[in-house]
């Protein structure tokens, strides 16, 4: 690839950069205020659990952690087909920025899970469908974020990274299904199903605020992580270009 | 307020599971911010090494050279 080449490729951010800097104080704002309004319903605004007590409390914060999981995978998944297909740099970029932050949501729902299991189910982990599937995707995030960085060629990493993500995507029908499809000791879904929501309005109001938050919190800091990228990709072009000029002389 | 605290008895599985988020989160936050300013420094650094040079060669789409003396950086904040 030569240096016009490389160029033309990645000065075109131009326009995301633009888009991204109008964008990024409402989804920070947006982030802040959902957390603080979301914590409140979370914490004083809702009862406690008939049978649950006190650990439904748990829920505000595991549900819409697990929510974005299988949310930032599946963006990730659509931006590797993207990336492969049509080669956007920014495709690729973006599931390289959100991987991170995907792995961090998977991880809270896990850890937050086991910390409901034990006192309410007698058990800190289990080898049933949906835990296990779902610590499947941590792994394929993280199995992700080592393939990326694996090449000396940053866009041989980020290709093989993307075809990674467009397999592991059949991980995500398994996890939301599994519930169903398996005798699990976790219960079945009881927002995103058919015949709407069965959950006290008390509870589903701030589940949805928490995920509004969480929502903000990832479209923020993907815009900054993908901008660290896009400049990564300039510092590089820069080296390049001048590790180049040194060798002509 | 201590009554609140005890999460009816449930504090040691309530708190850390808040906790762990908030680190989480404000932790993946601080390190985005601090790789996005190191890597601005790192360009602003390489950037002005080697300022308004003008290219030699020719564009490979043979668009004329609108970029070239301008850093990369310069229009944005």
């Amino acid at each position: 690839m030569s240096w016009g080449q490389s160029m033309h490729r990645f000065a075109n951010p131009a326009r995301f950069l633009r888009l991204s800097a109008a964008l990024l104080p409402w989804s920070a704002g947006a982030a802040v205020i959902l957390t603080i309004v979301g914590l409140y319903l979370s914490l004083f605004g809702s009862p406690p659990d008939y049978q649950q007590g006190e650990t439904v409390r748990i829920m505000y914060i595991h549900v819409p952690a697990a929510w974005m999981s299988l949310f930032v995978y599946t963006n990730m998944a659509v931006a590797a087909g993207a990336g492969l297909v049509w080669k956007h740099p920014l495709a690729d970029l973006f599931a390289k920025a959100a991987a991170p932050i995907g792995a961090g949501f998977t991880f809270v729902c896990l850890v937050t899970g086991s910390l409901w299991g034990a006192p309410m189910w007698g058990t800190w982990w289990v080898w049933d469908a949906r835990l296990t599937s779902v610590l499947i995707l941590f792994f394929l995030y993280l199995g992700y974020m080592a393939l990326v960085n694996a090449f000396d060629d940053p866009q041989r990493g980020l290709r093989a990274g993307n075809v990674l993500l467009l397999v592991g995507i059949v991980n995500v029908p398994i996890i939301k299904f599994s519930v169903d499809w398996w005798n699990t000791l976790h219960q079945p879904a009881s927002v995103v199903k058919m015949g709407g929501p069965s959950i006290d309005p008390t509870m589903l109001l701030p589940l949805l605020v928490m995920a509004g938050a969480f929502t903000a919190y990832f479209v923020a800091v993907v815009l900054l992580r993908l901008r660290a990228e896009i400049t990564q990709r300039r510092i590089q072009t820069l080296r390049l270009s001048a590790a180049g000029e040194g060798a002509q002389g | 307020m201590t009554d609140f605290l005890s999460m009816g008895g449930y504090a040691a599985f309530v708190w850390p599971a808040y906790a762990i988020a908030a680190l989480v989160l404000l932790g993946l936050l601080l390190a985005t911010w601090k790789g996005l300013r190191d890597a601005e420094t790192t360009l602003k650094a390489l950037e002005s090494a080697r300022p308004a040079r003008r290219r030699t060669r020719p564009r490979a789409d043979g668009k004329p050279d609108t970029a070239a003396g301008t850093p990369a950086g310069a229009s944005e904040g």
